[in-house]
């Protein structure tokens, strides 16, 4: 007999109990959704944030100082000895608050960042209009800024920003650049911040501590060394690591794809224990399917049915079932992945191909598992029992 | 071609023995009508089962076609019910999921045989059978004679040797059953080899030889005189 023979005698099987059948699918149904729009999510959403955080330049360091007082501060002479390091392209400090910005009856809050004039390019982002902060700028603590998108749609709303003025807590600022919009990111948006000289940020935030620094490392490689060498002239100056770290974009990364791998098992663990609750509702259904037609599998065997006939039949019919269920989950899984995506923005509605394939993989391989016994079973009966079994 | 020596067959009913068959000597050529008879309960249906390779008996040696039964595999006595043996049944025992040519198809699918050649060999069996016009139709659309009469098509469908029939008109009406007897006569014309286990006497008279079975031993096997 033929495989295929075998597969129409288990369709038959199935379809002569719909209802029951469905019900014994759902099991499997619910466990194969429920991976994929999870899975999906969770890569989906992971990727863009593992995206635009190497958008931000994947050779950055960042410097954080969490010394006390004044040890915490770092000098310009000191800045100027690491742009010696070999591999250390820019340098950008950054004082970081927030403040509320004022243009005549119009306010704004923003994420205010006093840094240098490569802060920009190092952090890729581009000027709509206007120039950024210059050298100049820095020094001699220009009252300037660059302000972003929605600041100025706030603020300036139909007019041209730049040479405007504005009021940051008291002081008076003149707008040099707009920043281009971006549009919201999982990491922020570049379009409510506003960035001047750093120098005059240290004043306007009564803070003379430099506690954060960028370091833009020339190729990738140079970033283990220049870490290294940060860390010396760092720690030759705290005498304790405890006060000091660098972060580099890899390291984030790492710890991302950490968290979003602890999370894939955690959401595969669960859907692995539905998937087996799906299998074990199977297997009940197939015994009791065994038990119903003991008299056809007794007349099949006196008909010259050899067992592993029977065993194909009733195999064929756990695998059909299976897998049915499996397609319609992967059916629903997709179409509820692409639902949530695109009600929710900040998740992405990307169905995972992987997880599809290998969840299919997983149904019809419960069904193999689960449809081996009650299989093995009707294969086994003595014809003569089965067929006087009322 | 069959020849059976000391065939016993107990069944063991809550530790009381029940001995279905005992010392039973049994032979048959090629080509036979016999005809088994005997009261309820007396074994007739057992030896129609030990001689189909549905069963297996407790003692005794069982030879068909110069081969010992007892020495085969299960799927070699598969292969003996599937094309040495055609059984036809009291109750007919043909599945009521699937239409009358399938169900006559189904010998010739556990053979492997192809689509084409299954629904030839069947359509020729229906139509000995009279029934050519109801293949597609289930048992349930079907009168009892109709029913006995695929079951015998499926019977006959994979062409074996030997027809076993249990009963065959033991759940008909008067005419249904002549109509079925019929049948079987003129298979025996056609060379099959035929065992029919009836209670009646009229039905037993008919054949060339007429065994009577009691309480599981074989007490008289005489060829009929007509
Ligand atoms: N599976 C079984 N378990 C226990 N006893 C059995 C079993 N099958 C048959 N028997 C016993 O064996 C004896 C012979 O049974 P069998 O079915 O061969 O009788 P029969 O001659 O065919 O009767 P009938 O004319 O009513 O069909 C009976 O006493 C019956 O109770
Ligand atoms: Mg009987």
């Amino acid at each position: 007999m033929k495989l295929g023979q075998s597969f129409r005698l288990g369709i038959n099987g199935i379809t002569s109990n719909k209802l029951r059948s469905f019900l014994t699918m759902l099991g499997i149904i619910i466990g194969v959704a429920a991976v994929i729009v999870l899975v999906s999510l969770a890569t989906g959403t992971t990727s863009s944030i593992t995206e635009s955080i190497s958008s931000m330049g994947s050779n950055l360091l960042t410097v954080n100082i969490m010394g006390r007082g004044n040890i915490g501060t770092l000098t310009e002479d000191e800045m100027e000895d690491w742009k010696l390091i070999d591999g250390v392209e820019k340098i950008a400090p950054i004082v970081s608050g927030s403040a509320e910005v004022k243009a005549g009856t119009e306010t704004a809050t923003a994420s205010l960042i006093g840094s240098s004039a490569d802060y920009l390019d190092m952090n890729q982002l581009t000027l709509a209009q206007g120039r950024t902060v210059a050298d100049m700028d820095v020094e001699s603590r220009q009252m300037v800024a660059v302000i972003g998108s929605e600041i100025a749609e706030t603020l300036y709303e139909g007019e041209n920003p730049v040479g405007q003025n504005m009021k940051i807590t008291g002081s008076n600022f003149t707008v040099i650049g707009v920043l281009e919009s971006e549009g919201s990111s999982s990491t922020g948006s570049s379009d409510t911040r506003l960035i001047m000289p750093y120098t005059t940020a240290q004043r306007l935030l009564r803070n003379g501590n430099i506690r954060q620094v960028s370091v833009q490392v020339a190729s990738s490689e140079q970033v283990e060394s220049v870490k290294t060498a940060l860390e010396n002239l760092l720690y030759e100056k705290y005498q304790d690591e405890d006060l000091f770290n660098i972060f580099d974009q890899t390291e984030i990364l790492e710890t991302l794809e950490e968290t979003t791998a602890t999370m894939s098992l955690l959401v595969g663990g669960i859907a692995g224990i539905s998937l087996i609750v799906g299998g074990i509702g199977i297997m009940n259904i197939m015994l009791v399917s065994v038990t119903e037609r003991t008299r056809e599998i007794g007349i099949r065997k006196a008909i010259g049915a050899k067992k592993r006939h029977i065993l194909t039949q009733f195999l064929v019919e756990a695998v059909v079932l299976s897998c049915t269920g499996g397609l319609i989950g992967i059916a629903f899984g997709i179409a509820i992945t692409k639902i949530v995506g695109a009600l929710v923005p900040s998740l992405s509605g990307a169905v995972s191909i992987p997880v599809v394939i290998v969840s299919f993989g997983f149904s019809l391989a419960i069904g193999v598992v689960f449809g081996v016994y009650p299989a093995n079973q009707a294969a086994g009966l003595n014809p003569i029992e089965a067929l006087r079994y009322q | 071609m069959l020849d059976m020596k000391k065939i016993c067959k107990t069944y063991n009913m809550g530790g009381e023995p029940v001995h279905a068959l005992q010392d039973v000597d049994f032979y048959m050529d090629e080509g036979e009508f016999v005809a088994i008879i005997g009261p309820s309960g007396s074994g007739k249906s057992t030896l129609m089962n030990v001689i189909g390779c549905l069963d297996v008996p407790t003692s005794g040696t069982y030879e068909l076609d110069g081969k010992m039964v007892a020495q085969m595999s299960q799927d070699q006595q598969a292969t003996i019910r599937n094309e040495k043996i055609g059984f036809i049944f009291q109750n007919f025992n043909l599945l009521p999921k699937l239409t009358a040519i399938e169900n006559v198809e189904l010998p010739l699918l556990y053979r492997g045989a192809g689509a084409k050649e299954r629904h030839d060999r069947a359509m020729e069996a229906l139509d000995k059978v009279g029934l050519s016009g109801r293949a597609k139709h289930k048992p349930m659309e079907l009168s009892g004679g109709q029913q006995q009469r695929v079951a015998i098509a499926r019977a006959l469908a994979g062409n074996p040797p030997i027809l076993l029939a249990d009963e065959p008109i033991g759940n008909l009406d008067s005419r249904s059953g002549r109509e079925v007897t019929e049948l079987i006569h003129d298979l025996h014309q056609q060379g099959h080899t035929i065992i029919l286990i009836t209670h009646n006497n009229a039905q037993a008279e008919e054949a060339d030889r007429k065994v009577r079975i009691q309480d599981g031993f074989i007490v008289s096997d005489e060829k009929v005189i007509r």
